[in-house]
């Protein structure tokens, strides 16, 4: 177990190198540079700009440049925005927790709901209970996300009047409610659909059939026996959905005008900030390895026919 | 004569469990399949009845039902009663039958390995019994799940108790199956091909194991099997069903020696015999019948070597059977209007 731990965490290293050298050459790759973004609609003395990109490292070549970055974030730099000289760092600390927050309360109400429901209409399989909420997941599914994000804002902002349209700089949960409703519904509808699926299944086995013939009460058979099982699919899939959650936050962002990591990648692509968007990216892939580790792991502790060596 | 019963409930050491006129059926979408058509049978205590029949004959739904583990929907009792000790459990509440199961009544399925709970660990899983229906610590049940696992004889069961189904061998599965219906020290076991799924050379093991803790126990065994070999040793009578009915009851070495039905006589000339070594085995010709359409009379009339005109209208009821001369053969019963000629003829 320890051995396959360190080996999954040296994988991470190449995979890290990779991505952040991917983002990198495509920010190079693209048309603008942020010293002329910097000037926006001026007319600027071009000896003037090649001068600040020079004192900037940017008119070196790519790998050149792509070294000073590592070297500097392997010393805890993220580097400085040009634009308004602060520290990609600060930018990231300011803006990751409200993403964070955003994910894991569409996380939260993925499990809990799309669990819910999946179990209901589980034990009941091919019932009408089970059909309805089977069509609804379907219109999960086929809804885009951002329709249903602008369908929450005109009933409950424009029509009800029960919540801001626009999330405050703050981002508090409770203005955070409608956002990670619309954000996990996607997911939701999956986890439902899956645990219903392994709900259902594993209601027909044979160890089932034991755990009734023990004479067990019906809620440790469910509780215990059905549950245990049942979960497991659900635990992997959930795993890799965080990560997926978390990239779908930054869409979320732009529909309600959530200033969190989305937002900042937005405006940083806009001005051509190479370190913010390499950084933030970074930071997600980060996330999404260690997630996707930990799910592994927790994986082999549901299933102990499941040994990692 | 007089239709079979074995009715000695009014006696006070009357059998543990008594099977009438049991009837099970199936809603299907092909139609109604009627799995179980009037059952009756018996078990005393320190006795094992085993239950005889090819695929499909009803003998697991019989013992379903008895453990009140059926399919509800999509199954169905439409008739019948299943007396415990002298209480119908079909007139109990969930509740009341639950207490049953388990502590009174415990059963081992045929295949250990699908019927143990992957995920959780055997000691956690034996330990449930104690934990659930004694009321026994987290510590309490794990020590009483070593020493039955030492009683089924699993080598270093200290050692092993953590371990988890997949890590053992059919044949240790199936005594932890054993093991867990032991727990609560039941007064009847039920086991439905306990040795099918097992290699030749444990399936004897793991037979003469249970039959040395019935013994043991004085628990009553209902032995269900389609294995003629397997049962000459070990039980007391036998029960042959065919279309979710019993056309044959009698003590183990009668029926060996003289069947009294055509379809028991067809099983017991399949057996392959050392004596016949070289020659043609034999079969019953056919297939069981489709439990939606049973045929009308015997249902066994399309694959009878025997049968006449009479065969084809009218069910033979279970009868007792006798010598020529009358005399009575006890626990002999025959499903057959030729029962005479199949017998003595
Ligand atoms: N849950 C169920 N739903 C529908 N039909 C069922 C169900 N359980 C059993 N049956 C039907 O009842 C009939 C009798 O089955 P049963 O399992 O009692 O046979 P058996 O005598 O135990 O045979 P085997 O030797 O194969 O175990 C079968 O035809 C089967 O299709
Ligand atoms: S009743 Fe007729 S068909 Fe049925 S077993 Fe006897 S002889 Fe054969
Ligand atoms: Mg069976």
């Amino acid at each position: 177990m320890g051995r396959y731990v360190a080996r999954r965490l040296l994988q991470m290293i190449p995979v890290f190198l990779g991505s952040t050298l991917l983002v990198f050459a495509m920010m190079y790759a693209l048309p603008g540079d942020p010293v002329r973004a910097l000037a926006g609609e001026q007319t600027v003395d071009p000896a003037q700009i090649a001068a600040m990109k020079k004192d900037l490292g940017l008119d070196l070549p790519l790998w050149h440049q792509y070294w000073n970055y590592l070297t500097g974030l392997f010393q805890g730099d993220f580097g400085t925005q040009i634009a308004s000289g602060r520290p990609v760092a600060d930018i990231i600390s300011e803006a990751f927790p409200i993403t964070v927050r955003l994910t894991l309360f569409a996380f939260a109400f993925t499990v809990l709901v799309g669990i819910s429901i999946g179990v209901f209409a589980g034990l009941k399989a091919d019932t009408l209970r089970d059909r309805a909420l089977l069509v609804l997941t379907l219109l999960l599914i086929s809804v885009p996300s951002f329709v249903l994000g602008f369908l929450g804002q005109y009933f409950f902002a424009f029509q009800l009047g029960w919540v801001d349209p626009n999330v405050s700089v703050e981002a508090s949960w409770d203005e955070l409610f409608l956002p990670a409703v619309v954000l996990g519904s996607l997911s939701l509808a999956y986890v439902a659909r899956l645990t219903r699926t392994s709900v259902a299944e594993n209601l027909r086995s044979d160890y089932m059939r034991t755990a009734v013939a023990k004479g067990l009460p019906r809620r440790r058979i469910i509780g215990v026996h059905l549950m245990r099982n049942s979960m497991i699919p659900v635990v992997t899939f959930l795993g890799t959905d965080l990560g997926a959650l978390m990239g779908g936050a930054v869409v979320t962002e732009g529909i309600f005008n959530i200033k969190g990591v989305g937002y900042n990648i937005f405006d940083a692509l806009r001005h051509r900030e190479g370190a913010t968007v390499v950084g933030i990216v970074t930071l997600i892939v980060v996330v999404y390895l260690v997630t996707s580790l930990l799910v592994d792991l927790l994986y082999a502790v549901l299933d102990p026919r499941i040994r990692y060596a | 004569m007089t239709i079979i019963d074995n009715t000695t409930a009014d006696v006070p050491s009357g059998p543990l469990l008594e099977v009438r006129d049991l009837h099970v059926e199936f809603h299907t979408r092909d139609g109604v399949a009627k799995a179980v058509n009037g059952v009756n049978y018996s078990v005393s205590a320190g006795e094992t009845l085993a239950v005889l029949g090819e695929s499909g004959s009803g003998k697991s739904v019989t013992a379903q039902a008895v453990m009140g583990i059926l399919d509800m929907p999509p199954g169905r009792i439409p008739r019948g009663e299943i007396f415990f000790r002298g209480q119908d459990m079909l007139k109990m509440s969930n509740e009341e039958r639950r207490l049953i199961r388990g502590q009174k009544i415990a059963m081992i399925f045929q295949d250990a390995l699908s019927s143990l709970n992957p995920v959780l660990s055997v000691g956690y899983q034996l330990g449930e019994m104690f934990r659930v229906h004694l009321g026994l610590s987290k510590k309490e049940a794990k020590a009483r799940s070593i020493e039955l696992m030492d009683r089924v004889r699993i080598p270093a069961a200290r050692e092993r108790v953590n371990d988890y189904p997949h890590q053992f061998s059919g044949g240790m599965r199936q005594r932890i199956m054993i093991a867990m219906a032991l727990a609560l020290e039941p007064d009847l076991i039920i086991a439905d091909e306990p040795t099918t799924a097992l290699d030749v050379t444990v399936q004897a093991q793991v037979m003469d194991l249970l039959a040395e803790l019935q013994r043991e126990y004085h628990m009553g065994l209902i032995l269900i099997t389609h294995d003629l070999g397997v049962v000459a040793d070990v039980a007391d009578k036998i029960a042959v069903m065919y279309a979710g009915r019993i056309v044959e009851t009698a003590p183990v070495h009668e029926l060996y020696k003289r069947p009294a039905h055509p379809y028991t006589r067809g099983l017991l000339d399949s057996i392959p015999r050392l004596d016949q070594k070289g020659q043609e085995l034999y079969a019953i010709k056919g297939l069981p019948p489709n439990l939606t359409r049973i045929p009308a009379g015997c249902a066994f009339n399309p694959r009878c070597p025997a049968a006449q005109d009479i065969c084809r209208t009218e069910i033979p009821a279970l009868l007792s059977v006798t010598e020529r001369d009358g005399t009575e053969l006890p626990g002999r019963g025959s499903a057959c209007h030729f029962w005479k000629e199949t017998i003595h003829g």
